[in-house]
């Protein structure tokens, strides 16, 4: 009788484990299939091209009639673009944090913090659809220019973007700062703001460097608001000139490279280069974060 | 247990998965070539298949010459190619125009300038001209809005003005209606577009003094446009089903398919 019940209530219970297990798994061979299926897409056409003209070549015609298949202009815009949001969102975005975390009334928190949710749930076709047709012609009046999908577009337009997730890890990283800390800081003769500043922004150090790399992975990755503000042209980067990514690289191109083409592996190539990049970010942030759990 | 669930799983994704194989008894005609075409191939086949109840059509986007190549070896029954035959093409296919693709220059609905020289052009093309004031307009930067590589339109384009892999562009974007979207949102802009995707938010010029219209498209007096080629084998007969849905493509009732599918009927 006794053994009967506990065989009723495992069976259950052991099921269900095997189905929790299952979805863990399915992440995972997502994952190494993935990976598994660039470097082997990839590859052929690293190999065919060379890596450093693959690299460091300066053009890309992959549909011209003798062509070329340099990714530096992708590469270059890429960090250029990143690099650009961040100098315009991370700053922005962490005072925000520190207004929602320490200054802010609750309600006017709660206000803010549901604009912040709203701006993080917009699809990003729509971020493009806005830049594309308030942004992109107030640029092109602005700075006289023949047209003003530009890097400067995709900048400003990423900028808005990474802000979401730069605001809620900030967040969260400056209200873990202890309440001792700031309380000695204002007990010594400090300023609020100059304990904030001072005193909890240093002690959050490694949880804003986590909203950074958060953000750059976000900026790196997006595609689709870039691919309606940026131009797509294959120039090397300048802020009034139009460019491409690495991402609308492999988008715009996608839809008419013929299978099994040169032209559609370097596609496959730019993807796992794209790939290690993000990669590479998410093993900084997984260090990062490491390094917070210790503080 | 936990086996016996993963069986489980693994038979529902099997039976989920499971797709009627296609009917080898269906009729099949297999054409190939232009990636131009795939467009107009994949309104043609759908069409077809509706009204003669599921008969497929396949097309393979291979390329014009591959078109030619197959048409001639007998590996697809109708060849397919956008641009018109070279002379040592002529002795192994036969051509039928099917259709004329129309590429309309648009600019801005504001932009004064009604007309452009194919040299014109050409020079605008290869970002030689970047004031419309040098075209008779204002004082206004010029930006060339066109297509991303690869893009049939862009090869259409590019051909037509001389200019292969020797265009400057502004904006490369992947659809002709993200071209015709950037234009209409910038006074100075001038780009490309297949004839029946205009609208009233641009305006097409007149290239050497020739609107672009279906009428103009079809006497070719408009000369930025390519044509739509079938090919078939010379001296060979076309199977029963290949000859039905030639027939069928090439009838004057199916002229709202090629709109469809923005280009110009050639025949009817």
């Amino acid at each position: 009788m006794e053994g009967k019940r506990d065989w009723r209530r495992e069976l259950p219970e052991r099921g269900m484990h095997g189905i929790f297990l299952a979805c863990g798994l399915a992440a995972v061979v997502f994952v190494v299939g993935i990976t598994l299926y660039l470097v082997l897409a990839g590859l052929p056409a690293v190999l065919e091209i060379g890596l450093w003209d693959f690299l460091a070549g300066a053009r890309w015609a992959s549909t011209a009639r003798e062509p070329s298949y340099g990714i530096l202009p992708f590469l270059l815009t890429s960090v250029y673009g990143t690099l650009g949001a961040l100098v315009l969102g991370l700053p922005v975005g962490v005072l925000t944090a520190l207004c929602l975390s320490k200054m802010a009334a609750p309600r006017v928190a709660a206000g803010v913090r549901t604009a912040v949710e709203l701006l993080a749930g917009i699809p990003s076709v729509v971020y493009g659809l806005v830049g594309m047709t308030l942004l992109v012609p107030v640029l092109r009046e602005w700075f006289d220019l023949p047209s003003g999908a530009t890097l400067l577009a995709a900048i400003l337009v990423l900028a808005v973007m990474i802000l979401p997730s730069v605001i809620s890890v900030s967040t969260t990283a400056l209200r873990g700062v202890p309440a001792e800390y700031e309380a000695a800081s204002l007990a010594l003769g400090a300023t609020e703001t100059e304990t904030w500043l001072r005193v909890s922004l240093p002690a959050a150090g490694s949880g804003i460097a986590a909203a950074v790399v958060l953000g750059v992975g976000r900026a790196m990755g997006e595609a689709m608001a870039i691919m309606m503000v940026a131009g797509n042209v294959a120039n090397l980067p300048g802020l009034f000139k139009s460019v491409r990514f690495l991402t609308t690289a492999i988008a715009s191109e996608m839809a008419y490279a013929p299978v099994g083409s040169l032209q559609r592996n370097a596609l496959y190539s730019i993807a796992l280069v794209l790939f290690l990049f993000i990669l590479l970010i998410d093993l900084l942030l997984h260090v990062l974060l490491k390094g917070k759990r210790r503080l | 247990m936990k086996g016996v669930c993963v069986a489980a799983m693994l038979l529902c994704l099997t039976a989920c998965g499971t797709r009627p194989e296609a009917d080898e008894q269906t009729a099949r005609v297999m054409t190939g070539g232009s990636t131009s075409m795939e467009l107009l191939m994949n309104v043609l086949a759908e069409s077809y298949a509706r009204d003669t109840g599921g008969a497929v059509v396949t097309y393979e986007p291979t390329g014009s010459g591959a078109g030619v190549d197959g048409a001639a070896s007998g590996t697809v029954d109708i060849g397919l190619s956008s641009r018109y035959l070279k002379e040592e093409e002529k002795g192994r296919v036969v051509e039928t125009v099917v259709a004329l693709d129309g590429l309309a220059i648009i600019v801005h609905g504001e932009n004064p300038v009604t007309g452009l020289t194919l040299e014109e052009l050409t020079a605008v093309a290869r970002g030689e001209i970047t004031c419309w004031s040098e075209l008779g307009g204002p004082e206004e930067a010029l930006a060339f809005i066109g297509r991303e590589g690869g893009s049939g339109t862009r090869t259409a384009f590019e051909e037509a003005v001389d200019s292969v892999d020797r265009c400057f562009y502004h904006q490369e974007l992947t659809s002709t209606g993200a071209v015709v979207a950037a234009v209409a949102s910038n006074p100075g802009a001038v780009g490309y577009a297949s004839l029946p995707s205009l609208n009233e938010e641009v305006r097409g010029v007149a290239v050497d003094g020739v609107d672009c219209t279906e009428e103009t498209v079809r006497s070719g007096a408009y000369p930025i446009q390519r044509p739509f080629l079938f090919l078939t084998p010379r001296g060979g007969e076309m199977g029963e089903e290949a000859a039905a849905f030639f027939e069928y493509a090439t009838s004057g009732e199916q002229k709202g398919l090629y709109t469809l599918a923005g280009v110009v009927a050639a025949f009817g």
